[in-house]
């Protein structure tokens, strides 16, 4: 399991590592934690005939918190994230899908960025990025700058609308203003840190009186892409979530799912998940008793 | 087109020594320490992610040595298990334990453990049983079913003896 | 039952000697071993499970610069002997690398060598292959129904060994019997994956024509087979024993891979290396365990009492099969599990599919047996309405009946079998375990006890051999030790095989230490080499706390015999008159008058002149022991002692299953253990963690899983799940000693130990869960989705029948 020959440069700028990949187009790919490009390339599943590391780049490094939004750079690692209490108050999801993801030492090194261009279907962060609707911003050197959503980002299994000359430069994640902001995220792995064979999560805003004023909810690893539902958090505002209503939402979400099957999971099994998980989680965000305990 | 890459020189510290091979860019951090230094003590397991036999510390936070390229790593600091204890012939606080709590028996996983236990202990001085096993989660051992490792950890962190 | 005998250095806490070059990264593996010049192999492998090869074309490989030989079968296969397997069945002839046909996928076909793995891989994708796929079999079911696919057509049949046992009046008994249950159980392809894959070095000298060998091996006869397939005299493979294991638990069994090696390291006149990676060593590393469909039936009374079973196992070997059709062998000297069972038929019936083959896994095949005699006891104790943990006591052999002898023809040293299950539900304590359980219910969960008392026959023999196979008259399986004390008086103890992880250095020393009283820590033990070792049958089948210390044992008693009689003559006295205490020869009357250790070895190894009359010089002595209780050919009837000792688990679990996901948490584990005395507590108990651990993978996630075309859908460590810290809950064990009688201290082995009954446990937990809502589940592994299925089923079974008792 050694990767195929290729070529490794190091980024001394961000500008340099646009070059490089404008030059290069689709052999180049660059390379930022590695956590799931050199696995894919032990196997020679991916054989990029030449590596551009953007680890280094400061430009692409690090967290501002601001009052709409939370900007990240793409190499953020996902340990820093998890250990940032203001990012974690700020938008708060992030935190909870990352008590799922991989292990410390894949956390370690692995960035936010390099998850989310990844794009696995059942990976934790691309879900939180549909469900929060984050936005996704590319650099390219002929194209400059371009902003994508993450529901435009993800365009099947492993495919995103990254054209080969782009690089992932920069994550927002929109942050919701007042008080009352609670989520959830929940999957079903058989092991612990594994990618889940269904994931669920949520952010929800309730008022003082318990009533859904602001909602977000999603699924992963039922679909080529994770799934985020708008129009079905629409109908959680206005009202209190209860086990009735949660269970509505999860099942028309679930409804909606097309899960694949593998040696772990049938699409049945999947699509029940899907559906008793997003309605856990709803239940568990908006304090609502949950009708079997986790 | 790309011309066909050629070995590279790259240097790293390892156990605080600055060492300095040619490899090809393909080369993993693992496979730099085992054939290029022949630091053995780091093991390979499944060259994938999974098993953390691998596990080094880089600038001191525990990564797996197989998911990355020695040239990613020019110029920083990686301590492998062979420079874990304090000086030669001695043993480190957590490698006594493991001894102690018979926390081993192949071995074979035994030089990632340690290191994903060593910085657990630099993290959180007095881990609970759970933290424990988060922190080795990523991990896999195949003879002790963990429980002598969790004591090991127990015993280096001061909470209990292994033995009366 | 008599007070343990109290022992100086076994029985206490001590540091594995082993330990202190693991923590520090000083172990030496088979991939540690640097030699110059040294080449690396890759592979390339069959995609189809069944095909015959048309063409190989490795022109575009060997072009490649770094590239040094590119072997096919072609090549290979005239040059070397075949790979038989144990049972009778010559058709079935294995060679590392295929030659006109495949029958899996990820069968070897080629070998590339090159100056690194990464250029042996990198020419393996340009080795072109046609292949012209055959139709094939997976199904170890379709594969004996006529008109299935041959996987050897030269053997007619896919069934490559059956036989049919009656042991005891199983018609009288069956039809004396109040009442009977027949079940259906499968155990999942699963194996001990351990996480250093198989790696080999071999290295070929041309002027003293010797090969030398360093693999992870952990195999019987591993050096006589490995030169007999080369077609070389045996003192011309040295096989070096002091390689360290990186766990094997059975499967580390590359014979294949070291003829390849072998091979190539002598064609090249370079030292080769073969380090499988993680993808070939899952496909084509030969390691995947048993896989079998259990088909029983009991007979028993209205008091739940089992007079009699009617046992078919049908085990998917595989596509080729070395010792595995022995799996279903080694079971028959536990058939009755630790059980009163009056007769037994046992149908055992080995199959060839197109799948890879399967190979030894801890335990050599008493696992899936015992989770297949389990889960009827527990069905028998729902068809009665009995407690189960009541029924296994109706069932249990009584500490008074040993020893015992079985059906079968094996004779149980001893046990007291109730007793370690009462210490493990005083441990657990039940009562609690039974208010946990209720809680959990009324939280909504599923929640179960589960129970499981279960053998551990130990001591390794090979009496499945003959048995299985008439042509094998094999009836010993001796193991040795050869011990020095040098002139210094440092004492050195030799054994004979490699070890992977069981502390064998630790075993011996204490084992030496005990009988010359000297420090065990002083005592170095050693791995020889195969040229200089004594005879060894590697470290399988519990054996080594027996066999090796028994060995160790045996040559430290003559050392000790030897200084007696040279204290004696210089004391004047004679032998009886003298005692060995501190490591020294005390006259008993009078303990002024010794000789200590330093002056016996000075006269053994410098003084001649006071040595008695006709006594060789020096210390050194080697002692060879067969199995106690082995040594004979079986009944024509299929009857023989199997393994001489037994050893004995009861699990006791709480679990609890989410009634929606099916996912199972696991919130209480305790074993009771007997394996009699313990020589090194702390490695028993680590190795009964580690079985527990492995069982629940068995039990509840890891599985080969194939797809009908023969694919292998679990083939890295991302698919096959091994479970970690999180998923392994913590153990309790209690100990129990009923020492052995038939053993130098009364241990017993144990490297098997909580593996053998955890499956069986966990599944009962989860099958009490279950019960409730009128489900069960009889196959491994139990994965959340298997259980959501099984609930569901049932959920609609009910609506079905709830349907049509609805008035029209």
């Amino acid at each position: 399991m050694k990767a195929a020959p290729f070529a490794y440069v190091r980024a001394e700028s961000l500008d340099h590592a646009l070059d490089l990949l404008a030059a290069y187009g689709g052999e180049a790919k660059p390379i930022a934690g590695g956590q799931s490009l050199v696995p894919m390339m032990a196997m020679r599943l991916a054989r990029p005939a030449l590596l551009v590391d953007i680890n280094r780049l400061p430009a692409l490094k690090g967290v501002a918190v601001g009052p709409r939004c939370a900007v990240m750079g793409a190499t953020t690692r996902q340990r820093a994230v998890e250990e940032d209490a203001a990012l974690h108050r700020a938008v708060p999801l992030l935190r909870a899908a990352l008590a799922w993801v991989g292990h410390v030492q894949t956390r370690n090194r692995g960035t936010v960025g390099g998850s989310l261009a990844h794009a696995d279907p059942s990976a934790e962060l691309p879900l939180a990025a549909c469900v929060l609707d984050a936005t996704l911003v590319l650099q390219s050197r002929a194209g400059g700058e371009r902003r994508l959503s993450a529901a435009d980002f993800f365009l099947a299994p492993m495919v995103t609308a990254a054209e080969e000359a782009e690089c992932l430069t920069a994550i927002e994640w929109p942050v919701w203003e007042g008080p009352g902001v609670a989520c959830a995220f929940e999957e079903v792995a058989i092991r612990h840190g594994d990618f889940a064979m269904a994931a669920a999560a949520c952010q929800i805003q309730l008022d003082a009186d318990g009533v859904c004023r602001r909602a977000a909810l999603g699924l992963g690893g039922v679909a080529g892409t994770p799934l985020a539902f708008p129009d079905l958090a629409a109908q959680l505002e206005g009202r209190r979530i209860h086990e009735r209503l949660a269970q509505e939402v999860a099942e028309a979400a679930a409804a909606r799912s097309e899960p694949g099957s593998d040696t772990h999971a049938d699409a049945e099994y999947r699509r029940h998940l899907a559906a008793v998980l997003l309605r856990r989680v709803l239940l568990r965000a908006a304090g609502a008793p949950a009708r079997a305990p986790i | 087109m790309l011309a066909p890459p050629s070995p590279v020189t790259v240097e790293i510290i390892v156990n605080g020594t600055p060492r300095r091979a040619c490899v090809e860019p393909r080369t993993t951090l693992v496979d730099f320490l085992r054939e290029h230094l022949g630091l053995t003590g780091t093991h390979i397991g499944c060259e994938h992610g999974i098993c953390g036999a691998c596990s080094v510390l880089l600038e001191g936070e525990p990564v797996r040595a197989c998911c990355l390229f020695a040239l990613q790593v020019e110029g920083l600091s990686v301590t492998t298990v062979e420079g874990l204890a304090p000086a030669r012939g001695e043993l480190s606080r957590l490698q006594n334990a493991f001894c102690e709590a018979h926390a081993l028996q192949c071995g074979y996983c035994t030089p990632g453990m340690l290191i994903a236990c060593h910085d657990l202990l630099a993290r959180n001085p007095r881990p609970s049983e759970e933290e424990i096993r988060e922190a080795i989660g990523g991990n896999l051992c195949r003879c002790t079913g963990y429980q002598q490792i969790v004591d090991a950890v127990k015993l280096a962190s001061g909470q209990e003896a292994a033995h009366g | 039952m008599a007070e343990p005998p109290r022992f100086r250095y076994i029985g206490q806490h001590r540091r594995a000697v082993e330990h202190r070059r693991f923590v520090t990264g000083q172990g030496r593996y088979a991939a540690d071993i640097a030699l110059p010049g040294l080449l690396h192999v890759a592979i390339v492998a069959s995609p189809h499970a069944s095909a015959r090869i048309l063409s190989v074309d490795a022109s575009a490989a060997l072009a490649l610069p770094g590239v040094h030989a590119v072997l096919t079968g072609e090549d290979l296969q005239p040059e070397i002997e075949p790979m038989l397997p144990g049972v009778d069945a010559p058709e079935v002839r294995r060679f590392p690398l295929a030659r006109d046909v495949v029958r899996y996928a990820g069968e070897w076909v080629a070998a590339v060598v090159a100056d690194s793995r990464a250029i042996a891989e990198d020419a393996a994708e340009l080795v072109e292959v046609d292949y012209a796929p055959s139709p094939h079999v997976v199904d170890p079911e379709a594969a004996i129904a006529p008109g299935a696919p041959l996987v050897h057509p030269m053997r007619g049949s896919n069934v490559i060994f059956r036989r049919e046992f009656v042991w005891g009046p199983v018609e009288e008994d069956f039809a004396a019997a109040a009442h009977r249950l027949s079940y259906r159980v499968r155990w999942g392809r699963s194996a001990t994956v351990p996480i250093e894959t198989f790696v080999c070095t071999a290295a070929w000298n041309d002027a003293t024509n010797l090969l030398d060998v360093w693999a992870s091996i952990q195999m019987p006869k591993f050096p006589d087979l490995l030169a007999r397939c080369l077609r070389l005299p045996g003192n011309a493979v040295r096989v070096h024993f002091d390689v360290d294991v990186g766990g094997s638990y059975g499967v580390k069994r590359g014979l294949k891979h070291a003829i390849l090696v072998g091979f190539l390291a002598r064609q090249l006149g370079r030292p080769v290396r073969f380090l499988e990676d993680r993808l070939e060593n899952m496909r084509g590393g030969d390691m995947q365990g048993p896989d079998r469909l259990f088909d029983v039936t009991l007979a028993f009374d209205d008091k739940g009492v089992i007079r009699s079973m009617r046992m078919r196992a049908l085990d998917d070997v595989g596509a080729y099969a070395g010792r595995s059709p022995f799996q279903l062998g080694k079971p028959v000297g536990a058939i009755v599990g630790p059980y009163t069972i009056h007769s037994v038929a046992y149908e055992a019936i080995s199959v060839l599919t197109n799948k890879t083959p399967q190979e030894a896994v801890r335990g050599f095949g008493q696992a899936p047996t015992n989770y297949a005699i389990e889960t009827g006891l527990d069905k028998v104790a729902r068809f009665l309405g009995l407690d189960r943990i009541e029924l296994r006591r109706r069932n249990l052999i009584p500490p008074e009946r040993f020893p015992y002898l079985i059906p079968s023809g094996t004779l149980y040293d001893s046990g007291d079998y109730a007793r370690v299950l009462d210490k493990a539900l005083a441990a657990a304590p039940y009562a609690e375990l039974l208010r946990q359980r209720e809680a959990l219910r009324a939280q909504g969960r599923l929640a179960g006890i589960g129970v499981s008392t279960c053998l551990e026959p130990s001591g390794g023999n090979s009496s499945f051999e003959p048995l299985f196979n008439p042509k094998n008259t094999t009836t010993t399986w001796m193991d040795s030790c050869l011990i020095r004390v040098d002139l210094n008086g440092a004492v050195t103890a030799v054994m004979a095989t490699s070890s992977s992880g069981q502390a064998h250095e630790t075993l011996v020393s204490t084992v030496v230490g005990e009988v010359l009283q000297r420090e065990p820590d002083s005592i170095r033990v050693i791995h020889a080499d195969s040229l200089s070792a004594l005879p060894s049958n590697s470290p399988v089948g519990s054996r080594m706390a027996i066999m090796l210390g028994g060995a160790a044992a045996g040559a430290a008693k003559r050392i000790r015999a030897k200084m007696l009689r040279i204290a004696a003559h210089n004391l004047g006295v004679a032998e009886e008159a003298l005692e060995w205490r501190e490591g020294a020869a005390v006259l008993r009357a009078d303990p002024t008058r010794a000789l200590s250790w330093a002056r016996l070895v000075e006269i053994a190894h410098r003084e001649f002149h006071n040595l008695p009359p006709g006594m060789e010089p020096g210390l050194q002595e080697s002692f060879v022991w067969e199995v106690p209780g082995g040594g004979g050919l079986p009944t024509p009837d299929g009857r023989i002692q199997m393994y001489p000792c037994h050893s004995f688990e009861a699990h006791v679990v709480l679990a609890s299953v989410d009634p929606e996901t099916g996912k199972v948490a696991l919130h209480r584990y305790v074993v009771g253990h007997d394996c009699g005395v313990m020589i090194s507590p702390d490695v028993v108990h680590g190795m009964t963690y580690g079985g527990v651990a492995h069982g629940l993978g068995a039990a509840l996630m890891e599985k080969f899983a194939y797809s009908p075309e023969g694919q292998l859908l679990s083939g890295s460590l991302m698919d096959y799940l091994l479970p970690s810290a999180q998923e392994v809950p913590p153990i309790t064990i209690v100990d129990h000693c009923t020492p052995s009688p038939l053993t130098e201290f009364g241990q017993k082995g144990s490297g098997e130990a909580g593996y053998l009954g955890g499956p069986a446990a966990i599944a009962s937990a989860i099958n009490d869960a279950l019960a409730p809502l009128g489900a069960a589940l009889d196959a491994l592994p139990m994965t959340p989705a298997a259980i959501w299925r099984t609930l569901r089923a049932a959920q609609m079974a009910r609506a079905a029948t709830e349907s049509t008792r609805e008035p029209t």
